[in-house]
């Protein structure tokens, strides 16, 4: 039974979808164990739904939304800092600059 | 359920007159006749007062549609739209048509009051249409989102992409579109294709678009995508995307192509050739009308923030995607996509409540924007290429 509050979209994915958002040091139940949040997540951010490996294509909708360019634990936060796109860089702001993550 | 058989075999959901303006000029007019007949007529029109092929296509199309029992065209009398060409297409299908040119009926007043009495004899006409027993299979079903927001990708696309499948699946013919949307998933869509000919022509839809919205000077990825947690383009073009489903796709078509079976069709809604007339579609009613164009019976919307409209000649289906903004607007809202948030309920469970509406629509239940009064309707400049010809099944 996976936790009430991350949803799987498809069966073939490899993250889950934060139904709400999630405060820091709170446990959530995977299929794989037990992971805790270091920080808080906001609806709609991705989790690992178990160990991805670097190279690894995220999967979202049963579809390929990436590349992980790092090693993911199981329930760790998966977004620019570990995936790339594999179509064009995406472009954030953070509170000191502007970074382009590849 | 019952639909109201057509002479094109095509069937109805509903039987309205629709009241046609072919300028701008004649737009008044138009609507005061509809004001006191605002169920049984509903309001559509091309402002545009210089030819355009594609406008006279449209309004062709619209004037036929499955859902339109009768028309009354109102022409201001100088405008270059060819009211007697569209008046001969809707005869010719046997749906009582009639005429009024406002320059010959003696202005204003006079319009209105043979346009009133006009749509008064074309009800009493269309009031006997033959209802036949109607499947779902017979059925062509759009889709559009609007007013998106972080949730759309996450509940009520996947939710209509569910009620997509199982209705491609029964039969129908379900339409879906937002090219300008699709960057960085075409090639994920073009795996879908049924033939590696139509793929092709996928992926050069795609391609389109993303040129088109470059010259237009439009962006794509937004920093605020990545604060809603949205990593990549394709990720953020598969929320959209979603609203699909994961049927093989079985053609391409443009405004105002009928898809010749059911299956699943992309709709490729941005012009062919230099950027000429600006955006593709201004607001999300151009996209709807593009979809009764091609036969669209009814049309899902998603939206996220709140979107209230509906349309004229065919029911939208308003899928709120966000719990927060259901509550504030749920008496515009047919269906609360949000629940998958706040009350965990299953994209699937959400596509099964979305196929229940669309098949209990279809059988004469109105709508949250039919019940308001809803039918925005609007239509502006184009051009396209004609399909090719391995952009539908054989």
């Amino acid at each position: 039974m996976t936790d009430p509050r991350l949803l799987l979209l498809s069966p073939d994915d490899n993250v889950f979808v934060l139904r709400g958002a999630i405060a820091a040091g709170e446990t959530v139940t995977l299929e794989t164990g037990e992971a805790t949040l270091p920080d808080r997540l906001g609806m709609g951010h991705k989790i690992a739904r178990r160990a991805i490996a670097a190279g690894e294509t995220i999967v979202k909708y049963g579809a390929p939304i990436g590349t992980a360019t790092a090693h993911i634990e199981p329930g760790a936060h998966v977004h620019v800092h570990n995936v790339k796109s594999n179509h064009t860089p995406t472009y954030v702001l953070t509170e000191t600059s502007q970074e382009v993550s590849r | 359920m019952m639909g109201y058989l057509r002479s094109d075999g095509r069937k109805g959901i509903r039987n309205v007159i629709a009241v046609a303006y072919l300028v701008e000029c004649a737009h008044h007019v138009a609507r005061e006749i509809v004001a006191p007949h605002r169920d049984a007529a509903h309001l559509i029109g091309f402002p545009g007062c210089f030819p355009n092929v594609y406008a006279q296509q449209m309004m062709e199309r619209l004037c036929t549609h499955p859902n339109v029992g009768g028309v009354l065209l109102v022409s201001l009398g100088c405008e270059s739209f060819d009211r007697n060409a569209l008046a001969e297409v809707i005869r010719a299908t046997g749906r009582p048509v009639e005429t009024l040119v406002i320059q010959r009926e003696g202005g204003t007043k006079a319009t209105i009051d043979a346009g009133r009495a006009a749509v008064a004899r074309i009800a009493d006409r269309i009031a006997d249409t033959p209802q036949v027993e109607m499947a779902l299979s017979e059925l062509v079903v759009g889709t559009v989102c609007g007013g998106s927001d972080g949730t759309s990708g996450i509940t009520g696309n996947p939710a209509v992409g569910r009620c997509f499948d199982r209705l491609v699946e029964a039969g129908a013919a379900c339409i879906f579109e937002e090219t300008g949307e699709m960057i960085g998933c075409e090639g994920i869509m073009a795996d879908r294709a049924a033939t590696p000919e139509l793929a092709r022509e996928l992926r050069a839809s795609v391609d389109k678009a993303a040129a088109y919205y470059a010259t237009l000077g439009f962006g794509s990825f937004a920093a605020g995508n990545a604060e809603g947690g949205l990593t990549t383009i394709e990720e953020k073009s598969l929320g959209a995307y979603a609203k699909s489903g994961q049927s093989q796709i079985a053609g391409l078509i443009k405004p105002g192509d009928i898809p010749p079976r059911g299956g699943l069709y992309l709709m490729d809604v941005v012009p062919d050739g230099e950027v000429r007339f600006g955006f593709p579609n201004i607001s999300d009613n151009a996209e709807i009308v593009e979809m009764m164009a091609s036969g669209a019976h009814m049309t899902l919307f998603v939206t996220g923030r709140g979107s209230v409209v509906g349309s004229a000649l065919a029911p939208v289906i308003k899928i709120a995607a966000n719990p927060q903004m259901y509550a504030r607007l749920r008496d515009d809202m047919d269906i609360n996509a949000g629940r998958i948030l706040d009350e965990g309920a299953s994209v699937d469970e959400v596509g099964g409540e979305i196929l229940d509406l669309v098949a209990q629509v279809a059988a004469g239940e109105r709508t949250k924007s039919e019940e308001l009064g809803h039918t925005e309707f609007i239509l502006t400049y184009k051009s396209f290429e004609p399909i090719g010809p391995s952009c539908l099944p054989v």
